[in-house]
């Protein structure tokens, strides 16, 4: 009952965060309710168990992700975004369309597996069981994304270096 | 006790909410925050089936997508502001040429 309750609160509070990011016009009041968004979201992944999960949803994303976002914003200095006019036709059959197609995957997922439920903290996932998996198991794709990260980071260096200052004897 | 059902209608609206906000937003650093969102409700599904199935992988699997989703966060803004420095707005609309 204690699970059902926090699931529905916080459930509610991550749809509303979702909403109020389409909902608003400057880039920093949707930063801000994605950052309830992930937050939110943490709770649901420790009422699975997933400890680990959430601890790095609150420090990776809600902090290191949502913190860069909202430093490029200021940096950029971000104000209100122009609507465009949507086009009729959008609205007409679009709204139905995935009304219809959101109730009936809502439907299906209920009629097949509305009677396996979960526990609270189902499947316990200490970082020692996580840590476990990730060096034994899954060592080749953990080692892949060490690649992957530096090449983000060279990557990031090279795109946000301003053009003026070029490395020298590279001058054309 | 939660049917498993709620958590993935629950991933399922967050990722709605992602695309309609990719579809609908017109400034380009709301665009990607559409994709972290979209993101985000994969990785719930991806730990509501992890409990079902009573496996680690799928927790395992979150952290990878948490890499990757980090890694674009860097590189597209570091694209983002690229494209800021060459054409001085932020609208997608405007953004429309792969060449000045």
């Amino acid at each position: 009952m204690l699970h059902l309750v926090l699931f529905l609160v916080f459930g509610a509070i991550c749809v509303a965060g979702a909403i109020n990011l389409l909902a608003q016009s400057h880039p920093i009041s949707s930063a801000l309710s994605l950052v309830v968004v992930m937050a939110s979201l943490a709770v649901e992944y420790l009422l699975l168990g997933a400890e680990f999960v959430a601890a790095v949803q609150v420090i990776v994303y809600a902090g290191a992700v949502m913190v860069l976002f909202v430093f490029v914003i200021m940096l950029l200095n971000a104000g209100e975004e122009e609507r465009t006019k949507g086009s009729h036709v959008a609205l007409i059959l679009g709204v139905p369309g995935v009304l219809a197609g959101g109730l009936l995957v809502a439907w299906v997922l209920i009629e097949r597996s509305g009677t396996q439920t979960v526990a609270l903290g189902a499947l316990p996932g200490f970082p020692k069981a996580i840590g476990n998996l990730l060096f034994h198991e899954f060592l080749l794709p953990f080692e892949v994304t060490s690649i992957l990260v530096l090449i983000a980071i060279m990557g990031a260096v090279v795109l946000a270096s301003s053009p003026e200052t070029k490395a020298p004897g590279k001058e054309s | 006790m939660v049917p498993i059902s709620y958590y993935l209608i629950l991933s399922g609206i967050l990722f709605a909410c992602g695309v309609i906000g990719f579809l609908i937003k017109r400034n380009i650093i709301t665009i990607f925050m559409s994709i972290e969102l979209m993101l985000n409700g994969v990785n719930l599904s991806f730990v509501a089936f992890a409990a079902q199935w009573h496996h680690l992988s799928g927790q395992v699997f979150v952290f990878f997508v948490m890499v990757v989703a980090a890694a674009e966060a860097t590189v597209g803004l570091a694209i983002i502001i690229a494209v800021f420095r060459t054409r001085e707005t932020l609208n997608v609309d405007q953004v429309n040429l792969l060449k000045l």
